[in-house]
């Protein structure tokens, strides 16, 4: 293999490795705080790609503003979808609380068949990111730089909320310690939601920029890259934020460099992900970033 | 009804019991109707194409009604895009209805239950759009109309090695898909025995939706043509990412890409892009004289649908069996299997059609191209 190609293998892989970043980190969130996995996070992206297709198609907004508007849009379902759905069940088992994501999720995806129909439809790309900067046969498009770039930017954000602020400090404490944060006087349901909020906008824009670079949506698109991202944060340990960014970034090396050294068994790239999982979680079972905590269930 | 049932009885004793009898016999051979069954999905699922397919005989029937001086009569069954039923349905024309042949049907599952009744009554049944190469496995008096899906490979392989010229050829496909694997292992067999050279075979998974790795591999191989028989969906974002990697080769796909969705969603990244699909098209230049008849017929009969392939299909099933009753001469069920067997060249259609050893159709395969954002039909190709 010539190292221009290697080179392209790694920005594919790259960009797809940010994606799975970012949709981990939803994941991650909510099970450091809630110890709850939710499945609703792909469904959430999916929703926010289909407020962008409205938003530029039906409405004519500027992709820019349409990107804005879907990802506040999906914050704002997070916290309903927490209040409706998990919050009733705080001190309930914890199983019930997995259930009712499960339920979520059908419901969501259900939904989206209903108003959205199952078909298929285009997504419009912004001229700006289809474009390629070509150096000798390394073909790079604009889009494969702006994922990554933007996937830094928005962890940035993020990890400056976390751990410079007073939410981020009393989400920090609820993971620890739900009831003694609560008997601090911390608002712990503001809390909550905020993450839901903060987890469901990353979502939406992981959404938005899977629709650039996949572009297409349909109401079972975020199925897959949600349970991907999933395994993203387990890989990487399940509550870490710098975890979950590594795992989705291992997590497409993996997957594109299969293809790129063994072709012909391209087929079972899915295959060498999970085993690449289980062989990381045989050595370190809580992952590669994880803590060891003492186990709530 | 007694008093009928008596006063018949009364006039046959008049009339004398012989001669009444001969002459019924007679009347039954000579101007009793031809019973032809029609099995296809009308409700359900499948009802779609199985109405398309129905008013496609229907047309062929209005065309000619009588073969062989007798007057043919359809028997419509909706096997209701389900398997017992279609099986059912089946049993009843020929149990009931005393057919001696069948039309249908679309959908392979549904076919193959009902070819395993007419198969063992020994009548002869003609598939419309069936397109497993399981259906008609060891079957002698099931046939159908169609090609299988795999012959369309070969139909690409040939396409791309004699018209466009390709000495390379590649292959993508979605190894969990048998229409793809299908299409795929007949499109290498082709190109490799045409003397072209096969040089990636690279797949995907079901629900794959990044194909950059295996593009990226595909464009250092440089292929001329790249064979992906995928579904329109996860086609038209093959064909996106491959023009954002900067791809100079030229792909290909079969029937499944026929949607009209396939131009929506692949926007620009469509252009030049070929597929395979049945011979006939709105859009064909160079119409044959049973295409024009078959065109203009259903213009007349539904002046507010398109014509379509399922409608040629269901209309060549049933030019078919008259053809076969023709040639046999006789209305008999084993006699118009044999002929059927037998079909070479019948000018239909969707081109001519003959019938091979494993009793599917062949005929050309068209080839639709993408230029300037337009589906067009550029010819035909005869898989080789």
């Amino acid at each position: 293999m010539s190292f221009e190609m290697f080179l392209q293998h790694c920005f594919n892989a790259l960009t797809l490795g940010s994606l799975y970043a970012l949709i981990a980190i939803g994941y991650t969130m909510v099970y450091g705080i809630l110890r709850l996995i939710n499945f609703a996070h792909g469904d959430i992206l999916m929703v926010g790609a289909y407020f962008i297709f409205f938003g530029t198609f039906a409405f004519g907004w500027p992709w820019a503003v349409a990107a804005v508007i879907s990802v506040l849009a999906a914050g704002l379902l997070g916290v309903i979808i927490d209040r409706v759905a998990y919050k009733p069940l705080r001190d309930a088992p914890r199983i019930s609380a997995l259930i009712s994501a499960i339920a979520v999720s059908f419901l969501i995806e259900s939904l989206a068949v209903v108003i959205f129909t199952g078909q298929p439809r285009p997504v419009l790309q912004p001229e700006w990111l289809t474009n390629a900067w070509q150096i000798g046969n390394l073909r790079i498009t604009h889009l494969a730089a702006f994922v990554p770039g933007m996937t830094i930017i928005l962890v940035c954000i993020l990890l400056y909320i976390v751990y410079r602020t007073k939410p981020g400090l009393a989400m920090r404490a609820i993971s620890k310690d739900i009831e003694t944060t609560r008997l601090l006087g911390v608002k712990v349901d503001n809390v909550i939601a905020l993450t839901f909020g903060l987890g469901s906008a990353l979502a939406a824009a992981a959404g938005i920029m899977w629709a650039l670079r996949y572009p297409q949506v349909h109401p079972y698109m975020g199925v897959m890259p949600g349970l991907k991202a999933f395994i993203a944060a387990v890989f990487g340990g399940i509550g870490s934020i710098e975890g979950a960014v590594l795992g989705g970034v291992a997590l497409g090396f993996v997957e594109i460099m299969t293809v790129a050294f063994m072709p012909e068994l391209s087929g079972y790239r899915d295959a060498f992900a999970f085993i690449l999982l289980v062989l990381v979680l045989l050595v370190k079972p809580t992952g590669l970033l994880g803590e060891r905590m003492e186990e709530k269930i | 009804m007694k008093f009928g049932k008596t006063l018949a009885l009364f006039a046959a004793l008049v009339l004398g019991f012989g001669v009444q009898a001969a002459l019924a016999a007679d009347a039954a051979s000579d101007k009793d109707p031809i019973k032809i069954g029609v099995y296809l999905p009308l409700t359900g699922q499948n009802a779609f194409g199985g109405q398309l397919e129905l008013e496609g005989v229907k047309l062929a029937h209005q065309e000619m009604p009588t073969v062989l001086g007798r007057p043919v009569e359809l028997v419509v069954v909706d096997n209701k895009s389900d398997k017992v039923e279609a099986a059912n349905a089946v049993k009843r024309l020929i149990e009931r209805d005393k057919v001696v042949a069948f039309i249908g049907t679309y959908g392979s599952s549904l076919a193959m239950a009902g070819a395993e009744i007419g198969e063992k009554a020994g009548v002869p049944g003609v598939g419309t759009s069936c397109t497993n190469p399981l259906v008609t496995q060891g079957k002698k008096y099931y046939f159908r109309a169609c090609f299988i899906d795999p012959y369309q490979g070969a139909a690409a392989a040939t396409y791309a090695h004699d018209s466009l010229g390709a000495k390379k050829a590649a292959v993508l496909m979605d190894m969990t898909n048998d229409y793809a694997v299908g299409l795929s292992n007949f499109f290498t067999r082709s190109f490799k025995k045409l003397g072209g050279e096969v040089v990636a075979n690279l797949k995907y998974s079901s629900g794959d939706q990044d194909f950059t790795a295996q593009l990226t591999e595909l464009i250092a191989k440089n292929p001329d043509v790249v064979f992906m028989p995928a579904y329109f969906a996860e086609g038209a974002i093959i064909m996106k990412q491959a023009r954002e990697l900067g791809a100079k080769f030229r792909l290909m796909g079969g029937d499944a890409m026929d949607n009209p969705d396939t131009v929506k969603l692949g926007g620009k990244a469509v252009e030049g892009f070929l597929h395979t699909t049945f011979p006939y098209d709105p859009t064909m230049a160079n119409m044959s004289e049973e295409a024009k008849r078959f065109t203009e017929a259903w213009k007349k009969a539904y002046p507010d649908k398109d014509t379509n392939v399922n409608g040629a299909l269901g209309y060549n099933c049933y030019f078919l069996i008259l053809d076969a009753i023709k040639r046999a001469g006789k209305a008999e069920p084993e006699a118009i299997a044999k002929a059927l067997a037998e079909t070479v060249e019948l000018p239909t259609a969707l081109g001519k059609l003959s019938i091979n050893e494993t009793h599917d159709a062949e005929m050309p395969v068209g080839i639709i191209e993408y230029k300037d954002g337009k589906r067009m039909y550029v010819g035909e190709v005869t898989p080789k």
